[in-house]
């Protein structure tokens, strides 16, 4: 079971987390700044796996992750997951983050932050690998995006509506 | 593909920074959470940046709570609250709008009320229970994407107790006719299992169904469940084996839609799951097992592309083949497989091999020795977690061969690692190793700590070793394997063993070689003897090593030996030591009288410990009949030759420091302990008390009635001195000391060499593990003495290559020192050439006569020399003191006193107390009118570690100072050994040009209390620390009478003068901290007692509360 995502930039700026058991508020920052205060000291060239932080549970759990450019995607998972396929999920989500937004690029993730929960919400449900294949989710978010252009022209009719002509 | 990401990624801070950029424009560069997000891009520090996010939580909780506000407007707000979150400020208020907007907004607004909901609340936080009616209905709704955000949230969180409330739609949605809710609904169900296992029993049987749905990707979902059931109960399953088996062909086959592909393998993950329930399935079942052989021989085939979730279905396939019932032909392919992971220059392929050898190392062994020299090269890989999962591999393998070097190996690790979760791990590793084989482990620590090791953990070993375990055979098993390996240690090299270890060697043969039936005692006896011969041996080994020997001599040829010893020892300038071979001597002539002294066994008898050692009641009111002086302890003593200053004679005024060199420990301590042990002795543990009064005991006896007469009375004494907290003088075991450093040090990196090390790590790693390896290694007929034998070739060639280098930390500086050294003689800051002015000839003269006279005589012989460099009147001190190097400069130093001078240098030191060390710090004046060339200077102490530090710039050729100028040397120095004053000695060697070579020497002393620092605790931690140490020292004080409150007068005077910390004052008691520089701790426990101080030290360091007694009493005299 995956126990959290993190992204974080260079400098350890939290750019999304998603924590799928609970944890307090200062746990979960003291988890972001933990991770990334370990992951960030590795160089380039040495494994993606790091074991167990205090905080997030001990030898049970790896954190897996992948540094692209300005930024560092974090898996948390239990030993029930595969440790290159986890590796390879984060890749699926990267691209298909790209596909959404068209060259991702940090600040898409700032400000869309809402837009890549919900694709990270097709993904991983509720700690559970939902669905790997890159298509698949894009079909789901862009059903979801039609819907919300539909909602947007429907806004705007509705208050054309109500214009004083 | 990545590449583009990373492409984008890196265009990033040019487009932060600039925002009328077209890549910008698309971000809604008006929008609050813009503005917000470029507010906090522009400060620069933390608190800035909690004060915008509080102004910016203030604004939005204003809007968020006005009626005005459009659920369009209010879903903007919960993604700036979300953001706000995600930085770690905290935004409740928003909570209850969060749910409001999931309730009451359109679908898309309802999206963003639930991910806040998601992301601000946990499952038991009391508003959730709102949600539950907006959850019912969303599941109720037509609108598949409604219906999905509620299994989402439901997945993510939900009330335990309200779980019954949606399950029955929970349950529908498997019939759903779109594939997607069916499998969002399997994994709601999938978590409302985890959660309330007992609420979904009733529907294993949709589960099924589940796994037989049509649609792959319900499948893939439901595997998720049937993992967890299986593993919590693999037996209610087996019949779903051939299903999965079924399945697993078919993805493995490509028969999938090619939707499922990535990277053109079918449906990676989906095998990797399968993978994992066949291992849980098929373990220990062989039948199940012959169910699944054939289709993980066709994974293995099929992946054999080059990609990276390739090797994640292969590594899974190795796994379950190494789980499940064996069959060779597959383990043949599955090793062949570690062994492409193990060796991938793919990093995290190298990983995932050590993961997997440790994990099939136990039943295959062999497979670890095919690879050993893999893992020795990753045991210095720069990855830590490489290094780690190598530990972990050799963890496994352990066994009683090959422990000592892999402790060894864990030590080093942890010596680098700074990770606290790491460090935990590993520790406990070491521990469980030690609790499995605790001599190999405990040999490995007395080895390798030798004597820097607290003198508590051999007492705790031997402890453990007389008191036993459980049951009585393990005890004696125990005890003979102990016994046999020190012998076997003992004929090797016992010149390489450290003091301490030698110690425990001959108590434990002393006390338990009788167990071994086919050893003789004179064999150990004649072992024994060679260590009293060897030439670094201290006394204080030495008299244990006696006392062994006084246990074991029966027999003829025994008692010979012991008639040898006895006349070599019998005229030894050791009190103690003479004592002990007095004691052989009369004891192996009479062996009834030893048998009742010494009886076997008796380590395990409680003892009874006469404190007040009434049974020489009758001998003293004998002794003071016949007219002798009362007894006074010698603080008293002290005391009253303090009050009668006539007779005290200058030296032995403060008696205490020459008592302590010249009279045995146990003179010392004896009578202090006695009387303090009355009142105070209370508080003190168990252990501490044991030692305590055993050293009382026997010094008791010794002082009042050392006669032969009286040795039948002796018997408690002479069992519980081998307990005893051996007295500390130990020269010679500096000499061990540095041996033992030596042979840590790397041997030098040359590549056959090291190739050689490597082959050499490897047949000591792997010793044990394969019957007919051939790297490995030395036969296994007779462990037990191989191992040290090997060891100690191990040392030997260490130690051989450190010979090379002649030089090393003995006097003789080494290349790298010297070049050190050199740099900073040179150093040569030209000072305005110094002279004599009168006031520094006149310090000069307080301090050091002879140095005054030499300096007369070089004003009168070379007058020129001091008119030449007419200067204004500048004392020598204040010039000098412009030398130390600059990292000093700025800390207060101590006066600066000459050394020594001749003709052509003069030579002077000061010091600077900082935290941690003490820096020394040796002027090197040139008085001479020519340049000295070939400079060195050495310097050397006995008790102080002496570190050179390099600390000036070089401005002139090498090893020469200049005429009339100034070169300053640095160093670091710390305490090696407490003493009252700790000497340096010194040695400076130079040439004049066209002269021969000259040197000079010098002794430089400094009081111990330069190394003194305040150490700050709580009494908590005080307390905790006082119970663990062993040293200890009790003596009355005079107490400064010239306040109400004379205890905190008095501890004041201490603090100022000592620098030591008052953690507490209650009434008339106060406890007192303070550590010698670099972590050795010293506490005193002060109490006002009829009218005086008594105070009672404890450390863990020898001799450290005698010298810290010596410094308060002379403060508190001088005062």
């Amino acid at each position: 079971m995956i126990k959290a995502i993190l992204i974080f930039n260079n400098h350890g700026k939290p750019r999304l987390s998603k924590f799928y058991e609970h944890y307090t508020e200062d746990t979960e920052q003291q988890i972001i700044r933990e991770t990334f205060h370990l992951v960030s000291k590795r160089d380039e060239n040495v494994c993606n796996f790091l074991e167990g932080g205090m905080l997030i549970g001990g030898s049970d759990y790896k954190l897996i992750y992948r540094h692209y450019a300005t930024l560092y995607f974090v898996f948390c998972v239990d030993s029930s997951e595969s440790e290159l396929g986890i590796l390879d999920l984060i890749q699926v989500f990267v691209e298909t983050l790209d596909k959404c937004f068209e060259n991702v690029c940090e600040l898409d993730l700032i400000f869309h932050v809402d837009k890549v929960h919900n694709i990270l919400a097709e993904m991983v449900m509720g700690g559970m690998v939902l669905e790997t294949n890159m298509n698949e989710i894009i079909t789901q978010v862009d059903a979801q995006n039609k819907m919300e252009k539909s909602e947007v022209n429907q806004d705007l009719t509705y208050s054309l509506f109500y214009l004083p002509v | 593909m990545s590449d583009v990401v990373e492409k984008t990624l890196t265009a990033l801070p040019s487009l932060l920074s600039l925002d009328s950029q077209p890549g910008s424009a698309k971000l809604s560069s008006t929008s609050k959470l813009g503005n917000l997000i470029r507010g906090i891009t522009e400060l620069t520090s933390k608190h800035e940046e909690e004060k915008l996010i509080q102004r910016e939580l203030t604004s939005i909780k204003d809007q968020v709570s006005s009626p005005n506000t459009s659920m369009r407007q209010m879903k903007e707000l919960m993604v700036r609250a979300i953001y706000c979150e995600m930085l770690g400020y905290e935004a409740s208020f928003s909570y209850i709008h969060a749910i409001k907007l999931a309730q009451q907004g359109s679908v898309l607004d309802k999206r963003v009320g639930y991910l806040a909901v998601s992301l601000f609340l946990n499952e038991s936080h009391e508003l959730l229970l709102l949600l539950v009616n907006t959850v019912l209905k969303d599941l109720q709704s037509t609108n598949l994407i409604e219906v999905c955000m509620a299994l989402t949230v439901v997945s993510q969180m939900f009330p335990k107790d309200m779980i019954p409330a949606i399950l029955p739609l929970v349950e529908d949605k498997l019939n759903h006719p779109k594939e997607i809710i069916r499998r969002k609904a399997v994994l709601a169900l999938y978590k409302f299992y985890l959660i309330a296992p007992n609420q979904v029993q009733h529907i294993h049987n949709k589960f099924r169904k589940a796994l037989c749905d049509k649609d792959p990707g319900v499948m893939t979902a439901s595997l998720h469940i049937y993992l967890q059931l299986i593993k919590e109960n693999s037996e209610g399953y087996k019949d779903l084996t051939a299903s999965f088996v079924t399945i697993l062909k078919q993805v493995v086959g490509g028969k999938l839609p090619m939707d499922f592909n990535y990277h053109s393998v079918p449906a990676p993950w989906l095998q990797i799951q399968l993978l994992r329930i066949l291992s849980l399935l098929g373990k220990n079942d062989q039948s199940t097992s012959e169910i699944m052989y054939e289709v993980l021989d066709e994974s293995l085939r099929r992946a054999e592309m080059n990609h990276n979730i390739t090797y994640a279905i292969l590594y899974e396939c190795v796994k379950c083949i190494y789980t499940i019932q064996p069959k060779s032909e597959l383990l043949e392919k599955a090793a062949k497989c570690i062994g492409n992971f193990v060796l991938s220059p793919k990093i995290n392929l190298k990983y995932l091999g050590l993961k997997a050898l440790t994990y099939v190392v136990q039943q295959d062994p062999k497979l670890a020795l095919q690879h050993q020299m893999t893992i020795i090269e990753c045991l210095d890989h720069p990855d830590l977690i490489i290094k780690r999962e190598t530990l972990e591999l050799l963890f496994r393998i352990t066994n009683g061969q090959n422990v000592t070097v892999i402790v060894e190996k864990m030590l080093d690790f942890l010596r680098i690692s700074k990770d606290d979760y790491t460090t935990i791990d590993l520790v406990g590793k070491v521990a469980e190793l030690a609790e499995k084989y605790p001599f190999e482990t405990m040999n490995t620590v007395f080895s390798l700590g030798g004597d820097m090791m607290q003198p508590d953990i051999p007492n705790s070993f031997l402890k453990l070793l007389s008191e036993g375990f459980d049951s009585d055979e393990e005890d004696r098993k125990l005890r003979l394997f102990a016994v046999d390996s020190y012998v076997s240690l003992l004929q090797s090299e016992p010149n390489k063993l450290p003091q301490r270890f030698l110690q425990v060697i001959s108590w434990v043969l002393g006390e338990y070689s009788h167990l071994s039936a086919e050893l003789e005692p004179a064999t150990v006896m004649t072992l024994l003897s060679k260590l009293l011969d060897l030439k670094h041996t201290s006394s204080e080994t030495k008299s244990w090593v006696l006392m062994a020997m006084t246990k074991l001599c029966e027999g003829g040829v025994a008692i010979s030996v012991a008639q040898d010893i006895y006349e070599t020892h019998s005229s030894s300038m050791d009190t103690v030591l003479r004592q002990r071979a007095q004691e052989l001597q009369h004891l192996s002539q009479d062996s009834e009288l030893r048998g009742r002294v010494l009886p076997r066994d008796a380590g395990l008898m409680p003892l009874e410990v006469d404190s007040s050692l009434s049974f020489l009641d009758g001998f003293v009111s004998e002794a003071l009949a016949a007219g002798a002086a009362p007894y006074k302890p010698p603080h008293q003593r002290q005391e009253e030759l303090a009050q009668a200053k006539a007779l005290s004679l200058e030296p032995y005024s403060l008696s205490l420091p020459i008592s302590m060199s010249s009279c045995s420990i146990a003179d010392r301590q004896s009578p202090t302990l006695m009387s303090m042990s009355s009142g105070l002795s209370g508080d003190s543990t168990d252990l501490s008390h044991k030692g305590g009064s055993t050293t009382l005991k026997l010094d008791g006896v010794k002082r009042v009635w050392g006669r032969e007469g009286y040795l039948a009375q002796r018997e408690p004494v002479e069992e519980t001195a081998q307990v005893e907290v051996p007295s500390p003088l130990r020269s010679p075991s500096q000499q061990a000391e540095a041996d033992s450093t030596q042979s840590q040090t790397p041997t030098p990196t040359v590549t056959p060499e090291l190739e050689q090390d490597k082959q050499q790590l490897a047949s000591s790693l792997f010793v044990g593990l394969g019957s007919q390896s051939s790297v490995c290694l030395m036969g296994k007929s007779d462990p037990t003495p191989q191992r040290f034998r090997r060891k100690a070739q191990g040392r030997a060639s260490s130690s051989g290559a450190s010979e090379k280098t002649p030089t090393s930390l003995g006097s003789t500086p080494s290349p790298v020192d010297n070049l050190l050294c050199n740099s900073l003689l040179d150093s040569n800051l030209v000072s305005e050439p110094t002279n004599q002015t009168p006031q520094a000839s006149q310090s000069l003269d307080t301090t050091n006569g002879n140095c005054h006279e030499e300096l007369t005589d070089v004003k009168e012989n070379n007058p020129s020399l001091i008119h030449n460099n007419e200067e204004p009147d500048k004392p020598k001190d204040l010039c000098l003191s412009s030398h130390l190097p600059t990292e000093l400069s700025g800390l207060s130093h101590s006066e600066i006193t000459p050394l020594c001078s001749n003709q052509s240098v003069n030579l002077s030191a000061c010091h600077v107390q900082k935290e941690d060390s003490l820096q020394l710090v040796i002027f090197i004046f040139n008085s001479s009118d020519s340049a000295l060339q070939q400079m060195q200077l050495q310097v050397d102490s006995g008790e102080l570690k002496v570190n050179y530090c390099l600390s000036l710039i070089t401005d002139s050729p090498v090893e020469e100072v200049r005429s009339h100028s100034v070169a300053v040397c640095h160093y670091s120095v710390t305490v090696k050994r407490p003493s009252v004053h700790v000497e340096v000695l010194g040695m400076l060697s130079y040439q004049l040009p066209g002269g021969t070579p000259q040197t000079i020497q010098f002794s430089h002393k400094l009081p111990l209390t330069t190394f003194i620092r305040p150490l700050t605790l709580s009494t908590e931690e005080y307390g905790s620390m006082w119970l663990a140490f062993s040293q200890d020292t009790k003596q009355n004080l005079t107490l400064i009478n010239d306040d109400q409150d004379p205890l905190t007068t008095t501890l004041n005077v201490l603090k100022k003068k000592l620098q030591l910390h008052v953690v507490e004052i209650i009434g008339v008691e106060g406890i007192v901290a303070c550590q010698l520089v670099q972590d050795q701790p010293c506490l005193m426990h002060c109490r006002v007692h009829a009218g005086t101080l008594a105070v009672w030290l404890r450390s863990p360091v020898p001799d450290l509360p005698d010298c810290l007694l010596y410094h308060c009493q002379r403060a508190l005299q001088e005062h």
